[in-house]
């Protein structure tokens, strides 16, 4: 039976080569690096070469564009891993990590890394990027001084952040504005000192200076500019005390990140002989050739044919590509590129794009500005009419249309472009005004024609799909937006019904389906698939797409169609997700978390206990979660009746932390305890909560109550948040936090007890009806507009509040637990077996590894990488 | 480990022969389970809703868990596939081949119910 069990894909490796490949080596795995890499494969060239990368970093080429989001936005340094899975592995690629090239030696064509590795190769490419420039200032080499490029760089100032206060960033450019950003939300009071007169001298001008800089200082950062660092002191313990400035004054900071611009990393093309130019970069030629013909250098380190080192992400993706064709045999050049950029800081919308200081003969500034609101944008435009380029400061919404129309004649007067969203614009202007040429994706060169032939000849429906098929999209994202308004309306144009149809099995969207069910009482899925499916998917398997989504409608209404309410029912089990197959959420290496609802976050030491027993006696990682409860993690399959027997008996209930359904009501202490607490929050959070559970719904439902308008339960970032007043509640709806974080809106004020639960009971059942599949609140009232949920459920404009409040008396009334019902039904516990023929055998490949005195999962090896 | 079958087992087909998995009772159309084979390998059975068997491998090649007995079936061309619950790449439970990854596969085990 040897090797019968082996999960190997054959097709993932390639067969061994009998003849000798050539072999390239890539010098630097940088963002230019990586894409190098992906466009060998996509020329098939990967898996007729051998591949080898020297890195010299300790990690896999990451995004270094989205560096920022590390703070900014939460990322940890996986989320901005650029190498897809398996990706080096399929093509064979030897990548070696933190052992960076020493020497080239261009006549025995061979590379040296640090390690002592020698790589002969047939072709070198270097891709080395750049390396921050720090200013010779005198005292620089302090302890707490830092650069901004590499996620180590982070790491580092984070941690010495941490025993700091003050920040101060040396530059006041694109950089060194997001380092500012990422000072601020270390929480550390901070500077930027820029030379130049203004904020981002080489992107925006005077004006687009001046509100920029009240948006910054808006911000809370102090900017400082006209005047340069003179010195850094220490103080006795070697740590950054001080910085003189140039105008005579002394600025007190503990910390100083130097953000000064960069400059090539060239330093083994200049040993080996390479020419460079005389501010550095390696000069190379339109295909990315250096002198010597083996020897490419593209990205940062390149000094590109038309004279100029590029320091953005796109132009470098051009020469990867025009270097992999070269390779590949094929023709390619790279000549120039555009240098528009939008700024990611937090908070502050910058863009700029084309000639935007006007530096072209006889071209004209139309100009707009609005200092209250911080808005200033300029265009450039040309004698007959043709957009040069433009600054944005404080309103960007139309850069996604803009910058593609730069060289073109736009079908509208510059005075109506320059005017801002909602400024009396009186043309809407949208996408489907640009021509083919237009690039609408900057970072990997998509022109408008490409989007529209992946719609019409490939058959994309979506924006994530035209960005499979052609890369917009997928690298700043600034164009994200524009990319999706054109796939609409190329899907409407090339008469293409937009299918807002839900999947593939049906054409009706997710509320459609809530109506028929409700309409014609339909309880099974088959009934639902075989009559009001689209013809192509009768009698199928259905998707699994449309079947959690109808197990969601079915539970929601089960009670009033007359179905048992339990998901793991016949007919209604085969159809959920596998978190609500297994009542339980499927963690990473397989095993599943367990999650108690503890209504309102309030818990007697008693049930503290039993859950510390359960989770020592099944030796169960325990957490904190962030919806004020606990989770246990790192469950088999075959023991989730046994440990919920032990919590059902302690008088513990499901939390559906797996359901698309209610998840946790937060509550604050409120006026039972705390001086300024105006109601009782956690009698109102728990009687919520306990109102709403197993509640299913389009997507998760969160709640909290905040005793006082200070608010510690955070009810304003929730689906639905209750905040006391003296004369009682007010209810927020769609709130969000998550990925678009969304303050909730205010629908009615000074509710009694029994008005606040009346009205949320309308909103929940309202949104049920109407939303679309994992559509959050935040998004569906978007959508549809809070004047129109307040008509419905306020004053019952549709004439439906009655119903609404019937469907919600039903759930209600028809509540119950689903793991105490689960317990005790043989039928329903039969699916918790780790193995149908074996089933108390614990899964061998479920395994854990001691982390801080708990357990984690050990990761089973990965096949495709 | 390869006993005659009762009537109503399924049966899947391994190198050394048919192996006797379960009866066809204990499966759920729509739905998996995971059959533990020789030397701690495992495989993925599913009964899907026009009732035929169909056994691939439980490892997801994505994640390395043994967890593809735990997606949903679906079909796609009228050929049914389990989406894997972690990732949700799509294997076509005939050949094991992954429908979202050309590069991608898993073991498929001929499967019957022995009548
Ligand atoms: C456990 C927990 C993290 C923690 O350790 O604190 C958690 C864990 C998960 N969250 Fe969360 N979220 C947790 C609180 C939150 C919060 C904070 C809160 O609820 O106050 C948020 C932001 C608030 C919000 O939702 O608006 C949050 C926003 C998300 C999102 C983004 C939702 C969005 O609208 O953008 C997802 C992804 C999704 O749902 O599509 C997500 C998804 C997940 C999933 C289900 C991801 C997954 O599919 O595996 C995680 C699995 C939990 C598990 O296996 O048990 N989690 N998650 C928290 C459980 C709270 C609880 O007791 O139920
Ligand atoms: C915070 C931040 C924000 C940015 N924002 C934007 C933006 O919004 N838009 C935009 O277009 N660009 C932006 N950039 C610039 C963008 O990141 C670069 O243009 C891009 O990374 C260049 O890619 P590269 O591969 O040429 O260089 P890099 O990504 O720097 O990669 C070069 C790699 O080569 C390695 N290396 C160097 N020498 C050797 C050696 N001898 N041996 C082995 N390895 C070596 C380096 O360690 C590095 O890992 C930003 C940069 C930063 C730091
Ligand atoms: S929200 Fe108000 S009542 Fe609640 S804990 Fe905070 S201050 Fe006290
Ligand atoms: S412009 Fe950066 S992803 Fe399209």
């Amino acid at each position: 039976m040897d090797g019968m069990d082996n999960p190997t894909p054959g097709a993932a490796r390639p067969a061994p080569q009998p003849a000798p490949a050539p072999t390239i080596v890539l010098v630097g795995h940088g963002m230019v690096g990586q894409r190098f890499l992906e466009a060998l494969a996509d020329r098939g060239v990967a898996g007729r070469a051998r591949v080898v990368v020297l890195c010299e970093e300790p990690r896999p080429a990451y995004d270094r564009v989205h560096l920022t989001s590390y703070f900014s936005a939460g990322a940890r340094p996986d989320d901005l891993a650029l190498v897809p899975e398996g990706f080096m592995a399929r093509y064979g690629i030897e990548l070696h990590l933190g052992d960076p090239a020493v020497a080239v030696d261009r006549a025995a064509r061979t590379v040296t890394a640090r390690s002592g590795l020698v790589v002969r190769y047939d072709t070198l490419v270097l891709a080395t990027g750049s390396y921050p420039f720090v200013p010779p200032v005198p005292g620089r080499d302090a302890e707490g001084c830092f650069v901004y490029r590499t996620i180590e760089d982070l790491l580092a100032i984070e941690a010495y952040a941490a025993g700091a206060r003050t920040g101060t960033v040396v530059g006041g450019g694109l950089l060194g504005l997001e380092a500012a950003g990422a000072l601020k939300g270390l929480g550390l009071r901070t500077h930027v000192v820029e030379f130049a007169p203004r904020l981002m001298p080489v992107q925006v001008d005077e004006g687009g200076g001046k509100a920029l800089r009240r948006t910054v200082e808006a911000l809370g950062v102090q900017v400082h500019t006209g005047v340069g660092t003179q010195e850094i002191t220490a103080g006795p313990d070697g740590k950054v005390a001080a910085m003189a400035l140039s105008d005579g004054s002394e600025l007190p900071t503990d910390l100083v990140v130097f953000s000064a611009g960069v400059r090539p990393r060239d330093e083994l093309a200049r040993a080996c002989g390479l020419p460079v130019g005389e501010r550095g970069g390696i000069v190379v030629d339109a295909a990315c050739r250096t002198a010597d013909p083996a020897v490419y250098a593209i990205g940062e380190c390149a000094l590109a044919a038309d004279g100029r080192v590029y320091g953005l992400v796109a132009p470098g993706y051009e020469m990867a590509e025009a270097a992999a064709a070269g390779i590949a045999g094929a023709e390619a050049s790279f000549t120039g590129a555009d240098l528009s950029t939008k700024l990611k800081l937090l908070g502050v919308d910058v863009a700029s794009f084309g000639d935007a200081h006007g530096a072209a003969e006889g071209c004209l500034d139309v100009l707009y500005s609005d200092p209250r609101a911080g808005i200033y944008r300029k265009l450039v435009v040309a004698p007959d009419g043709t957009l040069l380029g433009g600054v944005l400061v404080g309103d960007v919404e139309s850069y996604g249309v803009l910058r593609p129309l730069t060289g073109t004649v736009p079908p509208v007067a510059p005075e109506h472009l320059v005017l801002p969203a909602g400024a009396g614009a009186p043309v809407a202007f949208g996408p489907a005004a640009l021509p083919d040429a237009a690039v609408i994706c900057s970072c990997h060169n998509v022109a408008k024609g490409a989007i529209r032939a992946a719609v019409a000849e490939q058959g994309c429906t979506t924006a994530a799909e035209v960005g499979r098929c052609t890369r917009a999209g997928t690298g700043c994202g600034s164009c994200a937006k524009v990319l999706g308004q054109l796939v609409d309306t190329e899907l409407a144009a090339a008469g293409i019904a937009v299918d807002k149809g839900l999947c593939r099995c049906f054409a009706q969207t997710r509320a459609e389906l809530y109506e028929t069910v409700l309409a014609l009482r339909i309880t099974s899925y088959r009934e639902l698939l075989d009559r009001h499916g689209r013809p192509e998917a009768r009698g199928g398997e259905g998707c699994e797409v449309c079947k959690p989504t109808v197990a969601s409608i079915l539970a929601s209404l089960a009670p009033t169609i007359g179905l048992s309410g339990h998901v793991l029912d016949a007919g209604q089990a085969a159809l959920q997700d596998t978190n609500d197959h297994f009542l339980a959420n499927m963690q990473k290496n397989g095993s599943y978390s367990v999650v108690p609802r503890i209504p309102g976050g309030e818990i007697t030491p008693e049930k503290l206990i039993v859950i510390g027993e359960v989770a020592r006696d099944f030796g169960l990682y325990t957490k904190i979660t962030g919806g004020q409860r606990i989770d246990l993690f790192g469950a088999r399959v075959e023991q989730l009746p046994r440990i919920w027997a032990r919590l059902v008996a302690a008088g513990f209930e499901s939390g559906h932390a797996y359901g698309k359904a209610l998840r946790t009501v937060k509550s604050c202490v409120g006026s039972a305890w705390c001086r300024y607490g105006v109601q009782d929050s956690v009698r109102m959070a728990i009687d919520l909560e306990l109102r709403y559970r197993g509640l299913r719904s389009p997507h998760k439902l969160k709640s909290a109550v905040s005793g006082c308008a200070r608010e510690c339960a955070e009810a304003q970032s929730k689906d639905f948040g209750v905040i006391a007043t003296a004369a009682g509640w007010n209810l927020y709806v769609g709130g969000n936090g998550g990925a678009t974080p969304r303050h909730a809106d205010l629908l009615a004020k000074d509710l009694s007890d029994a008005e606040l639960v009346r009205l949320i009971d309308r909103f929940l059942m309202f949104y049920i009806r109407t939303a679309e599949r994992l559509e959050r609140t935040s998004v569906w009232l978007e959508r549809i507009g809070l004047d129109h949920v307040r008509d419905v459920v306020v004053h019952d404009s549709l004439g439906i509040c009655a119903e609404l409040e019937q469907l919600m008396a039903d759930h209600v009334a028809g509540y119950r637990d689903e793991w105490a019902d689960t317990l005790d039904d043989p039928e329903r516990l039969r699916r918790f077996v780790s193995f149908v023929n074996a089933p108390d055998t614990p899964d061998p490949t479920v395994r854990f590894v001691p982390e801080r005195g708990q357990i984690k999962p050990l990761l089973p090896l990965t096949v495709i990488s | 480990m390869t006993a005659p079958a009762a009537p109503g087992s399924v049966q899947l087909l391994l190198p050394g022969g048919w192996f006797t998995a379960c009866p066809v009772g204990a499966l759920e159309p729509g739905r998996g389970v995971a059959v533990l084979l020789p030397e701690d390998a495992q495989a993925a059975l599913f009964l899907d809703s026009a009732g035929a068997v169909h056994a691939i491998g439980n490892i997801d090649p994505f994640t390395g868990a043994a967890v593809l007995s735990h997606g949903l079936l679906g079909s796609a061309a009228g050929r049914p596939y389990v989406a894997s619950p972690l990732l949700k790449q799509r294997f076509d439970l005939a050949t094991g081949r992954c429908l979202d990854d050309e590069a991608a596969s898993v073991p498929a085990y001929p499967a019957r119910v022995v009548g």
